[in-house]
């Protein structure tokens, strides 16, 4: 039951998280340029932005905490799916890029995010270096992201499911 | 050369073919060990 629910939470967070995810690369991005064109870019920087990033970060962090919880309680082993061991390997390289991908939220997105927000004090060059710094470690977690969710769904092995390769 | 990540479809792109390499590396030097 335990792995249930963790694995039912896991999911969850993740779908927050990957979700926002893609709504930054997908909507977001996109739209922001062409609110900042009719002098509508406020509603979004000052309000969506900031609460689509408060639930991004800690969903983030979330996935991550029952992810590892999973590996470690199922009998896969946290170790050996870090350390890419036997029928661990697959859903370990699913970890590792999530890994990286949790990484690039809490250490570059969040950080750079704030000064470009406002939410820290940051002269105009800094603003536009944060801004550019955040992008691509947004536009880097998208790329992971196709490569993390499949081989989270084909470690299947370590999840005593069929085997897909 | 323009950076694949400064647009949304080569952010795709590079996230099957980065998918495509990780498979032939697990599947060749990983599970067959």
């Amino acid at each position: 039951m335990e792995l249930i629910l963790d694995r039912w939470f896991h999911i969850m967070a993740g779908i927050v998280w990957i979700g926002l995810l893609y709504y930054f690369n997908f909507v977001q991005a996109v739209a922001l340029p062409k609110a900042k064109a009719d002098n509508t870019a406020a509603g979004i920087t000052k309000h969506v932005a900031p609460q689509a990033l408060l639930w991004f970060r800690w969903a983030a962090l979330v996935t991550w905490l029952t992810g590892a919880w999973y590996l470690e309680r199922s009998g896969i082993g946290l170790g050996a799916a870090f350390m890419l061991k036997g029928s661990a390997a697959t859903i370990g390289l699913g970890a590792w890029l999530g890994t990286i991908m949790l990484f690039n939220v809490w250490v570059l997105i969040w950080p750079n995010q704030k000064k470009v927000l406002g939410i820290v004090p940051a002269d105009d060059a800094t603003k536009a270096k944060s801004a550019r710094i955040a992008f691509l470690a947004s536009r880097t977690n998208t790329m992971l992201s196709i490569p993390m969710l499949f081989f989270m769904v084909t470690g299947s092995a370590a999840h005593g499911l069929p085997r897909l390769f | 050369m323009k950076n694949p990540l400064d647009s949304i479809v080569g952010t795709i792109i590079s996230g099957f073919v980065l998918t495509a390499i990780l498979y032939v590396f697990i599947v060749n030097f990983l599970l067959k060990v």
